[in-house]
């Protein structure tokens, strides 16, 4: 019997349960493969990992740093998937963000308190993320360019100022390695063990930082905009329709400029936990792939912000984990995140639906046709 | 004559740049064309190149090395085409699934397998496709100018630099002189139309996919074991993506992206002999510039300020056939 599943609906608990957690177990039991493959016992490593990324508290200090850097990016592919609209430029929309960051506070951080300075660096990292992503934006909107393309390629120019900058303007004098100068204390964003210290609470110090609170607002910032705005509802339909759109009086045009403006500058926030957070000077490729991983966590996620932070912890875990890993078992790398990573974009995003068929027919051995597909 | 040899070793070392670009180029070519976007060309490369320096250390035959850095392209390819082609998914993501896949699994595989941080062992001579000289070169040396650039540039290159010419050549021959090839275009314009005249989509378009796969294997072969001695990690360097670029540049024509590689090709040799020289008006030029130029060109091409780059009408859109 042939039968179009496609048409077939089924109750939500399956689609955004069941159906995402077999993805992802379909990604996992491929990684699983090749660890074998090398002569890692999975389980053991699965083991490792959990106990690296949960086991003691500056194991989840790290968990939760690498985590906020991906409810960014998250967040960020995930605005723009709402208005059909694929940013595969975070990385540099990062980059630039972090450049934002470094010329505010290389100019001022002298002369300004923190109360002005760390609000006037969150601003700069989202003005320049946004700006970076403006440029595509337009000319998909108004020269009809392909986004995909043109944020891949201004990923790759974006690099290239930021080496030509710090190489030659941003470096700090009489040094080699090229990275600006250490900022002022002041333009510091506290970490977690300090703030936590302020109301006596002492854990371990951990490279995570206030930066956390700010990403969990932008979660909730997120969701408001995109389910209860008029913004918001702009955004979907002229994602899911433009002539719908244009006939209900949106202007597609003006939807992509503004979701890819705020998408880019989601995904400049990257650099308020690493260039304000972490490092507090600029300094190369500190986005590390994280731009490219807020896909992947989009895509599990299912572009909605609880999904996100859910998928956020999980790559916070493989991150820290894998770190974990690497260290203990000397024949396995770091990169077998990345592996994993390119897995579950692959299950989860391109072959999200090759499951679904099987599902459904699971599914009506348990309820007859006539139930679920109204006449 | 020495501003001639300066001039003809940046040509010389267009060319071997160029070569990789140009194989990626045509894989790209055939995907497209048959409605399949490939972004995962750059991954494709990278598998191969690892597969190929891989099999070439182990077994000291680069002809091994080119059959199953060949074999890779391919299977990465079936996996892009399942994906996006059986189960019409996100052509882009599926893409660039199979890049940071590929990223991750080749320095795994290499420090699991050889144990030197992610590099294969350096390759002898034999295990590779070494230089090559071309009939008459030293008679031809005799003649000024012309013979000298028949011996330093046209000459002295590896096999797989002659194979790419003739790959482009091929290209051209399958797009627009075959049945195959205007098939392959009509697929990526108007599937429905090649549908209903009994032809299957999906078999046009898993043929174009496994045709880019193998040439991106060649490609990644190159770098590995003609180009290179030994795999390094992420040795391909955005090039799979120069290529996407290329090809755009070229409007998705075979001579046309061809030229475009050339051209970003002789940006790159020149940026590396332009490091730290000072010109006499511009002063000194930053690297990265010329560096982010293909990118950059890329764009302003795109945005429609230096002519119009139209994609086949097809591409990115899955087939569904009406039951």
């Amino acid at each position: 019997m042939s039968l179009n599943t496609s048409s077939i609906p089924l109750p939500g608990w399956i689609e955004i349960g069941v159906i995402p957690v077999l993805n992802i177990l379909m990604a996992l039991f491929f990684a699983g493969l090749i660890m074998l493959a090398i002569g890692v016992n999975p389980l053991q490593a699965v083991g490792i990992m959990i106990n690296g990324a949960f086991g003691y508290d500056e194991a989840v200090g790290y968990t939760l740093y690498y985590t906020t850097n991906f409810i960014f990016t998250g967040l960020a592919v995930a605005v723009a998937f709402h208005a059909s609209l694929f940013n595969i430029g975070g990385e540099g929309q990062a980059y630039i963000g972090g450049l934002g960051v470094g010329l505010v506070f290389l100019l001022l951080d002298d002369f300004l308190p923190a109360v002005l300075l760390i609000p006037i660096g969150i601003m700069a990292a989202g003005l320049f993320g946004a700006a970076w992503a403006f440029i595509p934006a337009w000319l998909q909107a108004y020269r009809g360019s392909h986004i995909v393309i043109t944020t891949i390629m201004f990923n790759f120019i974006a690099a290239a100022i930021m080496v030509y900058l710090l190489v030659n303007v941003l470096i700090k004098p009489g040094q080699m390695s090229p990275e600006s100068r250490l900022f002022d204390e002041s333009a510091w964003l506290p970490f977690m063990h300090e703030f936590l210290g302020w109301f006596g609470v002492e854990i371990t110090r951990t490279p995570l930082n206030l930066s956390l609170f700010f990403a969990l607002t932008c979660c909730l910032f997120v969701w408001i905009y995109i389910w209860r705005t008029r913004w918001g509802y702009e955004l979907r339909t002229a994602g899911h329709s433009e002539d719908a759109a244009r006939y209900a009086g949106i202007r597609p045009r003006t939807v992509i400029v503004s979701a890819m403006c705020l998408s880019g500058a989601l995904a400049g926030f990257v650099a308020v936990n690493e260039i304000m957070g972490v490092h507090h000077r600029l300094l190369l490729n500190f986005t590390a792939g994280y731009g490219f991983t807020g896909i992947a966590v989009s895509l599990m996620g299912r572009n909605h912000p609880v999904g996100i932070i859910m998928a956020s912890l999980l790559f916070g875990v493989l991150y820290q984990g894998g770190a974990e890993l690497a260290f203990e078992i000397p024949k396995i790398t770091r990169e077998m995140v990345v592996a994993i990573q390119g897995l579950i974009i692959l299950f989860s995003g391109a072959l999200a639906l090759m499951l679904r068929p099987w599902v459904v027919r699971l599914y009506l051995r348990f309820k007859s046709v006539e139930d679920v597909v109204p006449a | 004559m020495d501003a001639f040899s300066g001039f003809f070793a940046i040509l010389d070392a267009t060319l071997r740049v160029s070569t990789p670009l140009i194989l990626a180029a045509m894989a790209g070519l055939f995907s497209e064309r048959s409605g399949i976007v490939d972004i995962s060309l750059e991954g494709k490369m990278l598998a191969s190149a690892f597969a190929a320096a891989a099999v070439a250390a182990v077994t000291g035959s680069a002809w091994l090395a080119l059959a199953i850095g060949i074999l890779v392209g391919v299977a990465l390819a079936l996996v892009h085409g399942f994906a996006c082609i059986t189960h019409r998914g996100n052509q882009v993501v599926s893409g660039l699934a199979i890049n940071i896949l590929a990223s991750g699994l080749t320095v795994v595989l290499g420090i699991a397998w050889f144990s030197q941080g992610g590099q294969t062992p350096s390759l002898g001579s034999d295990a590779r496709f070494m230089p090559l000289s071309l009939p008459l070169t030293d008679a031809a040396r005799e003649i000024p100018v012309i013979g000298q650039f028949y011996g330093d540039v046209i000459s002295g290159h590896n096999l797989l630099v002659y194979v790419s010419w003739l790959v482009v050549f091929g290209t051209w021959w399958v797009v627009y002189r075959t049945r195959f090839g205007l098939r392959l275009r009509a697929v990526g314009e108007n599937p429905l139309a090649v549908d209903t005249a009994g032809l299957s989509v999906s078999g046009l378009r898993y043929s174009a996919v496994a045709i880019c796969g193998a040439l991106s294997g060649i490609a990644g072969t190159y770098l590995s074991t003609a180009q290179n001695a030994a795999f390094v990690r992420e040795m391909t360097a955005g090039q799979g993506y120069i290529a996407l670029a290329a090809l755009i540049f070229g409007k998705w024509r075979p001579l046309p992206a061809m030229s475009a590689c050339l051209m970003f090709g002789f940006l790159d040799a020149v940026a590396i002999r332009l490091q730290g020289v000072v010109l006499p008006v511009i002063g000194e030029v930053p690297v990265q510039a010329i560096q982010a130029l293909p990118y950059v060109l890329t764009v302003v091409l795109l945005a429609g300020f230096i002519g119009r780059a139209t994609a086949p009408k097809a591409v990115g859109t899955p087939f569904l056939k009406e039951r």
